[in-house]
C-alpha cells in the first residue's frame, strides 16, 4: 500500500512553504525518523522527517519548488517490491481531510446595545429584614467576623498569607483567628507571594476553600500570573472539570503617604478579566456580607479593601448568617438631578459631595456598585434614566478606569437619556507622591466630585 | 539526605516489562501521529512532543497509587496517556474537538482530567510547580495519603516560583515529588547555557529537600527512583527531588528547526539509549517475548493511535455555545 508525503505545516501560521531540498532520492529506502527534505516555511529552514517507512517510489514536486501549498502530495512511498505505477493507481486521492482553515464560525456577541431601553429589572429588595437588630462595628471586625463564621461551617476554609496569624494580621483583620482555628487553618506564610498564591490555587483545585490574604494588593503583582493564568482561567481551559474557588483579599489603593508602590487601586485591573469576580466594598455590613457570599461562591474572587475604611464604623445587621449578593448594587441616597456611582473608598467622596450638593439644592442619587464582577449595570442605566446625569468616582487613574466602562455602557444603553456627557472622576495619572500636599492633589477630591456633578447639571 | 545514584534494578517482572514496553510504545506512536496530524493542519497552535522522553513519566506512573495526583508543564500527551486518560480524548482535544478532554477549548498545552487526578497541562513555565505543592498541600490538610508528582523542565528549574515552592514545600512537609525533566535544552537554550550549577537537583539542598539524579532513558531506573520519592513522601519526610535525565528527539515545538544542536546529537541517543529499545532488548535477551509477541503489541497500539486520529477527525467542532460556557462556576 503506497503513501502520499503531503507537504506539511510546520509552524501555527504556515500556509505554504519552499521545498527547498530533497535529502532523498527515488529508490531510496526510509525509514521513520530520517530527514526526507528541507523545507522553508515563514519562520525557518526546517527538517521534514519521514513517519513511515518505504522506498520513496516518485517525487512529486521538484526541490526549490516556491508556494507549495500545505497537504499538496510531494511524494510518494512505496512497499517493497510495489511499483511505482501501481502504487500511483492505488494511492488514496489528495487527502481533502484538512479542515478548511479561515472560516472560524463568528462569534456571537451576547445580546448588548438595544436600540431604545426599556427600564432595566433591577433587583430592590432590601438586604436584610426591617427592624433586624444592628450592632456598630468597624469594616476590619466584620471581615474577620465573616471568615470566622465562614470557618466555623466550613472545614475546607482555611486563611493564608504574610503575617495573618501570630502577628494576628499586619493590619489586624484576622485578630484572634489563630487562636479559635489553630495553625492547620491560620498559616503564616514566608515573604513569597508568588509561590503561596500558586499553593493556594493548587490547594483550590485540590479541594480546598482558601482564602489569601495579601499584606496589600500592590504585593498581589508578583503572584498576578496565578491569579489570572491559573485560578481564573482553569475551569474553562478544562471544559468546566476544575477550576478555584478561593478569595484574594487585602488591603487595596492608597492609604497615606505610603508613596507610589504601596498605593495603587487594582479594581480596574481585576474587573477585566473573566473567570474572576471582583468584590469592593465601602461599609462594613457590607464587607461581611460579600465576604460570606465570596468565601462560599465556587470561583476565584478579588476583594479589594481599604486600610483607611478598616477602622470606620457602620451599623451591621446582627443575623446568624447575613450574606449580600454578589452582582447587585446598593442605592445609599435616592436623588432625582445627578446619579453618583461608585464603589469603596470613593463612597466616601460620593456621599459627601451629595450632601454638598443638597445644601445648594440638587438632589444628588448615590448609588455603591459593590460588585464590579459582576457589575449591576441596570441600577445605574435605571437611575440614569431618572437623573439624565452620570457621574464616577474612584481613586484610580483615568485611562481604562471602571468609570469607562460604566461610561461607554451608558452611552451605547442609555444614550437618548442622557442630558449630559458622563465625567468619570479618577485619581490623578501619575504616581503616587509622598509629599502630603501633592498626595492629597493626586487623589479624587469631594470638591472635584461637586464641580463635575454641577458641570452635568449645567449650574 | 539522600543523595543516591540510582542503580538498575533487575528483579522486575516480564509482565511489567511488557507493561512498560506497550506504555511508552504508546506515547511514541501517539505523539507520532500527532506530529502528522499538525504536518495536515489538523492540529494548530503550539504542539510539543514527548518523543525520547516516555521512560520518565511510565517509570513515575509505575510507582504511583490510585488516588495520587499529577500535574505538569504544556509538554503534557505522555504524562496523559501514562495515567490512563483516553487517546481518544486526548487526540481530539489535540484537533480542537467536541470530544476532546477539554471540549476543544484547551488545546494541547491545556488538558485536564479530574478523573484520572490529572493537574494540567499549564502553558506557563514553572506556573505548574507552586500548583502541585498546593495539590499536596491539600491533600495534607485532608490527611488522606495521597502524593502529587509535579513535573517541571530544565527550562522551568530556572524560575523563581520553584524555589519559592521548595521554601515551603518542606517547610510544611508536604507530600510532593518534584520531578525535573532535564531533557538538556529549554527550548533552544542548553543547560550549560542557562545555569553553572552542575546538578539541577542539588539546588534543593539549600532547602533540605532529599533528592536524586536519575537516569530518565531507563525506565527500570526511574521506576525504583520513584518508588523512593513516594515512600519518603508518604512516611510525612516532605518532598523529594528527582532530576531525571532525558532527552527529546524532537524540536521544542513543532515550529522548531532545531538549529541549536547537531542531528549527530540526536541520532546518537536514539541509537544507544533509547528507552524502548532497551525494553525491547531486555524482552527478548531474558526471553519474555518473542519478535512475534511484540508485532502484535505493535499493531495493537497502532490500532489504538489510529482509532484516536480517526475519532479526533470525526468528532464535530465545538458548538458555538461552547464559547460562553465554563466562565464561571
Amino acid at each position: 500500500m503506497a503513501t502520499e508525503i503531503l507537504m506539511p505545516a510546520l509552524s501555527p501560521t504556515m500556509e505554504e512553504g519552499t521545498l527547498a531540498k530533497w535529502l532523498v532520492k527515488e529508490g531510496d529506502t526510509v525509514s521513520s525518523g530520517d530527514v526526507l527534505a528541507e523545507i522553508e516555511t515563514d519562520k525557518a529552514t526546517m527538517e521534514f522527517e519521514a513517519v513511515d517507512e518505504g522506498i520513496v517510489g516518485k517525487i512529486l514536486i521538484a526541490e526549490g519548488t516556491e508556494g507549495v501549498k500545505v497537504n499538496t502530495p510531494i511524494a510518494i512511498l512505496v512497499e517493497e517490491g510495489e511499483s511505482v505505477e501501481d502504487a500511483v493507481a492505488s494511492a488514496p486521492a489528495a487527502s481533502t481531510e484538512a479542515p478548511a482553515a479561515g472560516a472560524p464560525a463568528a462569534p456571537t456577541a451576547p445580546a448588548a446595545a438595544a436600540a431604545a431601553p426599556a427600564a432595566p429589572e433591577v433587583d430592590e429588595s432590601p438586604d436584610y429584614p426591617e427592624g433586624t437588630e444592628m450592632v456598630t462595628q468597624t469594616v476590619r471586625e466584620a471581615i474577620r467576623d465573616a471568615m470566622a463564621e465562614e470557618m466555623r461551617a466550613d472545614g475546607t476554609v482555611f486563611l493564608m498569607g504574610e503575617e495573618v496569624a501570630e502577628y494576628q494580621g499586619a493590619y489586624k483583620v484576622s485578630q484572634g483567628l489563630l487562636d479559635e482555628f489553630g495553625s492547620k487553618r491560620v498559616i503564616d506564610t514566608p515573604i513569597t507571594e508568588h509561590g503561596f498564591a500558586g499553593i493556594a490555587t493548587g490547594a483550590a483545585f485540590g479541594g480546598l476553600r482558601p482564602i489569601v490574604e495579601f499584606m496589600t494588593f500592590n504585593f498581589a503583582m508578583q503572584a498576578i500570573d496565578h491569579i489570572i493564568n491559573s485560578a481564573a482561567k482553569t475551569l474553562y481551559m478544562s471544559g468546566g472539570q476544575m477550576g478555584a474557588p478561593m478569595v484574594f483579599r487585602g488591603p487595596n489603593g492608597a492609604a497615606a503617604r505610603v508613596a507610589a508602590q504601596h498605593s495603587q487601586d487594582y479594581a480596574a485591573w481585576y474587573m477585566q478579566i473573566p473567570g474572576l469576580k471582583v468584590v469592593m466594598p465601602y461599609s462594613a455590613a457590607d464587607a461581611k456580607g460579600l465576604m460570606k457570599t465570596a468565601i462560599r461562591d465556587n470561583n476565584p474572587v478579588i476583594f479589594l479593601e481599604n486600610e483607611i475604611l478598616y477602622g470606620k464604623s457602620f451599623e451591621v445587621p446582627k443575623m446568624d448568617d447575613f450574606t449580600v449578593p454578589f452582582g447587585k448594587a446598593k442605592i445609599w441616597r435616592k436623588g432625582s438631578d445627578v446619579t453618583i456611582v461608585s464603589f469603596g473608598i470613593g463612597m466616601t467622596y460620593a456621599l459627601q459631595a451629595a450632601d454638598k450638593l443638597a445644601e445648594e439644592g440638587i438632589s444628588a442619587e448615590v448609588i455603591d456598585l459593590r460588585t464590579l464582577r459582576p457589575m449591576d449595570l441596570p441600577t445605574v442605566i435605571k437611575s440614569v434614566m431618572k437623573t439624565n446625569r452620570l457621574v464616577t468616582v474612584e481613586e484610580g487613574w483615568p485611562q481604562g478606569s471602571v468609570g469607562s466602562y460604566i461610561a461607554s455602557e451608558v452611552m451605547q444603553q442609555a444614550f437618548d437619556y442622557l442630558d449630559a456627557p458622563v465625567i468619570t472622576c479618577t485619581g490623578k495619572d501619575v504616581p503616587m507622591p509622598y509629599a502630603a500636599n501633592l498626595e492629597k492633589h493626586a487623589l479624587i477630591t469631594t470638591d472635584e466630585v461637586v464641580a463635575a456633578c454641577k458641570k452635568v447639571t449645567y449650574r | 539526605m539522600a543523595a543516591r545514584k540510582s542503580t538498575q534494578k533487575s528483579n522486575v517482572s516480564a509482565e511489567d516489562l511488557t507493561k512498560f514496553y506497550r506504555e511508552m510504545l504508546l506515547i511514541r506512536r501517539f505523539e507520532e501521529k500527532a506530529g502528522q496530524l499538525y504536518g495536515m493542519g489538523l492540529i494548530g497552535g503550539f504542539c510539543h512532543l514527548y518523543i525520547g522522553q516516555e521512560a520518565v513519566v511510565v517509570g513515575l506512573e509505575a510507582a504511583c497509587e490510585e488516588g495520587d495526583k499529577r500535574v505538569t508543564s504544556y509538554r503534557d500527551h505522555g504524562h496523559m496517556l501514562a495515567c490512563g486518560m483516553d487517546p481518544d480524548g486526548v487526540m481530539a482535544e489535540l484537533t480542537g474537538r467536541e470530544g476532546g478532554y477539554s471540549k476543544g477549548k484547551g488545546g494541547s498545552m491545556h488538558m485536564f482530567s479530574k478523573e484520572k487526578h490529572f493537574y494540567g497541562g499549564h502553558g506557563i513555565v514553572g506556573a505548574q510547580v507552586p500548583l502541585g505543592a498546593g495539590l499536596a498541600f491539600a491533600d495534607k490538610y485532608q490527611g488522606n495519603g495521597r502524593v502529587t508528582f509535579t513535573y517541571f523542565g530544565d527550562g522551568a528549574a530556572n524560575q523563581g516560583q520553584v524555589y519559592e515552592t521548595y521554601n515551603m514545600a518542606q517547610l510544611w512537609e508536604l507530600p510532593v515529588v518534584f520531578v525535573i525533566e532535564n531533557n538538556q535544552y529549554a527550548m533552544g537554550t542548553s543547560v550549560q547555557r542557562s545555569t553553572k550549577s552542575p546538578a539541577i537537583w542539588k539546588r534543593g539542598e539549600a532547602y533540605g529537600i532529599a533528592g536524586e539524579e536519575v537516569d530518565g532513558m531507563n525506565v527500570l531506573a526511574v521506576k525504583e527512583a520513584g518508588d523512593r520519592a513516594v515512600a519518603h513522601c508518604r512516611a510525612g519526610k516532605g518532598p523529594y527531588i528527582l532530576e531525571v535525565k532525558t532527552y527529546r528527539y524532537r524540536g521544542h515545538s513543532m515550529s522548531d528547526p532545531a538549529k541549536y544542536r547537531t542531528r549527530e546529537e540526536v541520532q546518537k541517543m536514539r541509537e544507544e539509549r533509547d528507552p524502548i529499545e532497551q525494553v525491547r532488548e531486555m524482552l527478548l535477551t531474558g526471553g519474555h517475548a518473542t519478535e512475534e509477541d511484540l508485532k502484535a503489541i505493535d499493531k495493537e497500539i497502532k490500532d489504538i493511535v489510529n482509532k484516536s486520529a480517526d475519532f479526533a477527525k470525526a468528532s464535530p467542532e465545538p458548538a458555538l455555545e461552547e464559547l460562553w460556557t465554563d466562565i464561571y462556576a
